[in-house]
C-alpha cells in the first residue's frame, strides 16, 4: 500500500464572482492521480499556474479539494472530522518556499519551533525545552541561537528553522513546496544534502514540489509533470528525463539552461497542434505513463 | 586585433552611507565590455552585481552614491557629464532590462505608447512614426499581431510577453550596448529560454554588446562570451566562458559550479560552507576565506590583488601568488582542480 494515494483529485476555484455574474471556473488541479511510496522522493513538477503547488496543498486540506481522494496509509483524509484531521496533520507536514514571510517574525525561534507541540499538547515545558533544542541541532542550527529572532538568521538558516518545526512532530511524510529556490546559490546544497540526510535519518517522505528540473532530476525517484492542473507525464525520474513522450515535458526538458558552455542546445518549442487535451495517461513503458 | 571596449569600468567603487558608516556594497572593480560581446556578469543576492548595472548607469539613489572609479563608455567619460547629458545616453545608447517585467512597465499607459515614448523623449521620432515604428519594434522581438497588440495594457500581457515589450523598449533606440539584470529570472523555465533566445539574436543581428547580470551560472553558459564572477562586492574570477567552467581558479568559482545538482542521482551536493556575509561585516583579507576549503594564512591580512591565471583569464585569490608560495600555491590550485 503506498502511503499517500491522491485519485482523480480536482481542486476548482470560481474567479471574478459578483453580484449578478456567475464568475468563471478555474480548473486548478484536474483528474490528478499519483501515489507516493513509503521512502521515497516523489517529484511533482511544473511551471507556475500547472497547479503544483495546489495539490500539494489539497493533500493536507490547506485548500479543500471539489472532489476526488487523498488516501494516507489507506484511509481518506478527506472525509476526516475536523479532529481527526488535525491528529493527521501530526504525521504530514509541508515547508513552505519563502523562509523570509513564513516564519512570523515576532516569535523567537525556540517559539517558532516549539508551536506545533503545544498546539497539539505534547510534552511539558522541560519535555518540550529539549526537544526543541534536539531539533535544532538535528537539523544542524546551533543551539545558542534559540532565543534570537527570523530576522538575525539567514535565508538557509530559516529554512533550516521550517524544516525543524516541520519535524516537530515526527512526521513520517512531508511536502517540500520548492524548499530551495528562495535560497542563495551556494546555500542550496546545503539544504538540499541536509534534506537527503534527514530522510534517511527518519525514514521520510517526502513529495517534492519544483521548477528546478535539475534538481528534481537528482534527488527524485519518480516524478510526476504537470501542466494546465494535469499530470501529463509520470514515471521513473531517470526514465523520464532519458526519454521524455509527452510533448510537453520534452520542451521543458530541452529549455534547461546547462551550465556547460559547449552542451548541444536543442531547443523544442512546444507546439499546441501536439497537445491533445483529452489524451489520458498510459502506459508507455513500465511504471512510465504519459498523455498522448 | 587590440579593439578599444565599448565599456571600461575602472576602480569603480560604490558605496551606501548607513548610519554605521560607508559600506561598500561594489569594492573596487574594473572590466570592460567589448562591441558585439556578451558579458556576464555572476554573483549571488547581494554580489553589488545589480549595484554595479546602476552605478553604470548612473542611477543610484540616496543613500547609495558613487566613491570612485571611471567609467568610459564609447571613450566619453560618463562620470564627467552632466545628468541632461546621462539622460541622452540613458536608454539610448544604452538600454536597459530590468528583472521584474511586471513592475518596470507602467501600468497605466499601453505598451505602444511607452514604447513610443522612449523614441520621442531621445528626439529619434515624432509622435506617429514612433507609434509606427513601436510596431516593428514589437514585431522584432516576436510579439503575435503586434498591430493590435500595441493598445494593450501591461496586465493584458503574460510575464514572457511583457519581458519582450522591456527588450524592445531597450532596443527602441538603437542602442550599442544592452544591460540586462536578471532578465529572466522572474520567468518559467521554457519562457525564459524563449527570451534568451531572443537576446541572443538581438544581439546578433543588431550587433550591440550585453551585459547579462544573473545568478544562474546555466544562463551563462548559453549566453556569455566572457564571465565575471563577484563575491561581497569584488570581482573574484574573470576570464573567457570556456575557460571559467573548464578551469575555474578561484575557489569560490569552483565551489558554485560544483555545487550545481549532477552527477549521480542522490548523491550529496558538493555544498560550499557558512553563508554570504553581510557587506557591513565583511572578513578581513579575502571576504571569501572563512568559507574556502583553501585557505591558508595569508588570506586573512589582505584583499588578494589579481592574479593572471590564464590568456584572458584572471583570479583575485592567493593560490595563484607564486612569489609567496611558489610550490604549495601551484600545487594547491592543480589539486583543487584535480579533486573535482
Amino acid at each position: 500500500m503506498p502511503l499517500v494515494e491522491v485519485s482523480r483529485l480536482v481542486k476548482h476555484f470560481v474567479r471574478g464572482r459578483g453580484l449578478l455574474r456567475p464568475g468563471r471556473i478555474v480548473k486548478a488541479v484536474d483528474d490528478v492521480s499519483f501515489a507516493v511510496e513509503e521512502g521515497e522522493t516523489f517529484g511533482l513538477v511544473g511551471e507556475s499556474g500547472s497547479g503544483k503547488t495546489t495539490t500539494g496543498r489539497c493533500l493536507l486540506r490547506l485548500v479543500e479539494p471539489t472532489s476526488g481522494s487523498v488516501r494516507f496509509r489507506g484511509e481518506d483524509v478527506l472525509a476526516f472530522p475536523r479532529r481527526r484531521l488535525r491528529e493527521a496533520r501530526r504525521d504530514m507536514q509541508i515547508v513552505f518556499q519563502d523562509p523570509y514571510s513564513s516564519l512570523n517574525p515576532r516569535m523567537r525561534a525556540r517559539q517558532i519551533v516549539e508551536e506545533p507541540l503545544v498546539i497539539h499538547g505534547l510534552g511539558n515545558r522541560g519535555g518540550r525545552r529539549d526537544r526543541v533544542a534536539e531539533l535544532f541541532s538535528l537539523v544542524g542550527l546551533d543551539p545558542s541561537h534559540l532565543e534570537r529572532y527570523p530576522h538575525q538568521f539567514s535565508g538557509g538558516q530559516r529554512q533550516r528553522i521550517g524544516l525543524a518545526r516541520a519535524l516537530a512532530l515526527n512526521p513520517s511524510f512531508v511536502i517540500l513546496d520548492e524548499p530551495v529556490s528562495a535560497l542563495d546559490v551556494s546555500v542550496q546544497a546545503q539544504v538540499v544534502n541536509l534534506l537527503m540526510d534527514l530522510q534517511e535519518r527518519l525514514r521520510l517522505t517526502y513529495l517534492f514540489i519544483a521548477h528546478d528540473l535539475r534538481l528534481v532530476e537528482h534527488i527524485c525517484g519518480r516524478v510526476a509533470v504537470m501542466y494546465l492542473g494535469r499530470i501529463v507525464e509520470t514515471g521513473p525520474t531517470s526514465a523520464i528525463f532519458a526519454s521524455p513522450r509527452h510533448a510537453y515535458t520534452r520542451a521543458l526538458l530541452s529549455a534547461i539552461p546547462v551550465p556547460d558552455p559547449d552542451a548541444p542546445r536543442r531547443r523544442i518549442v512546444l507546439d499546441p497542434a501536439e497537445m491533445k487535451p483529452e489524451a489520458t495517461l498510459r502506459e508507455v513503458a513500465p511504471g512510465h505513463f504519459a498523455a498522448i | 586585433m587590440v579593439t578599444d571596449p565599448l565599456l571600461r569600468v575602472e576602480d569603480l567603487t560604490t558605496v551606501f552611507d548607513l548610519p554605521s558608516g560607508a559600506v561598500p556594497a561594489v569594492d573596487d572593480i574594473s572590466f570592460e565590455v567589448r562591441a558585439g560581446e556578451t558579458l556576464g556578469l555572476v554573483g549571488e543576492s547581494g554580489c553589488g552585481k545589480s549595484v554595479t548595472a546602476l552605478s553604470i548607469m548612473r542611477l543610484v539613489q540616496a543613500p547609495g552614491r558613487i566613491a570612485g572609479g571611471r567609467l568610459r563608455f564609447k571613450g566619453r567619460d560618463l562620470m564627467a557629464l552632466s545628468e541632461r547629458e546621462m539622460q541622452g545616453v540613458r536608454g539610448a545608447e544604452i538600454g536597459l532590462v530590468f528583472q521584474e517585467p511586471m513592475t518596470a512597465l507602467n501600468p497605466v499607459f499601453t505598451v505602444g505608447d511607452q514604447i513610443a515614448e522612449t523614441l520621442v523623449v531621445h528626439g529619434r521620432a515624432g509622435r506617429r512614426e514612433a507609434m509606427r515604428q513601436a510596431v516593428d519594434l514589437l514585431a522584432a522581438v516576436k510579439i503575435p499581431n503586434p498591430d493590435s497588440r500595441i493598445t494593450d495594457y501591461p496586465h493584458q500581457l503574460s510575464g514572457g510577453m511583457r519581458q519582450r515589450v522591456l527588450i524592445a523598449m531597450a532596443l527602441a533606440c538603437r542602442p550599442s550596448l544592452v544591460i540586462a539584470d536578471e532578465p529572466t529570472t522572474a520567468l518559467d523555465v521554457t519562457i525564459q529560454a524563449q527570451v534568451l533566445d531572443l537576446l541572443r539574436e538581438m544581439k546578433d543581428t543588431l550587433g550591440l554588446a550585453l551585459l547579462l547580470i544573473t545568478h544562474d551560472f546555466g544562463v551563462v553558459a548559453e549566453t556569455a562570451d566572457r564571465v565575471a564572477v563577484m563575491y561581497a562586492g569584488r570581482i573574484v574570477e574573470e576570464g573567457p566562458v570556456r575557460a571559467i567552467f573548464r578551469e575555474p581558479q578561484h575557489p569560490y568559482t569552483r565551489g558554485l559550479l560544483a555545487s550545481m545538482p549532477g552527477g549521480a542521482p542522490g548523491r550529496r551536493l558538493r555544498a560550499i560552507e557558512g553563508s554570504v556575509p553581510a557587506l557591513g561585516a565583511l572578513p578581513r583579507g579575502c571576504a571569501f576565506h572563512p568559507r574556502c576549503p583553501d585557505r591558508f594564512d595569508e588570506c586573512t591580512t589582505a584583499p588578494p590583488p589579481e592574479f593572471a591565471v590564464g590568456d584572458g583569464h584572471t583570479a583575485r585569490c592567493y593560490l595563484h601568488d607564486v612569489r609567496l608560495k611558489p610550490d604549495t600555491a601551484k600545487g594547491r590550485a592543480a589539486g583543487g582542480d584535480a579533486a573535482r
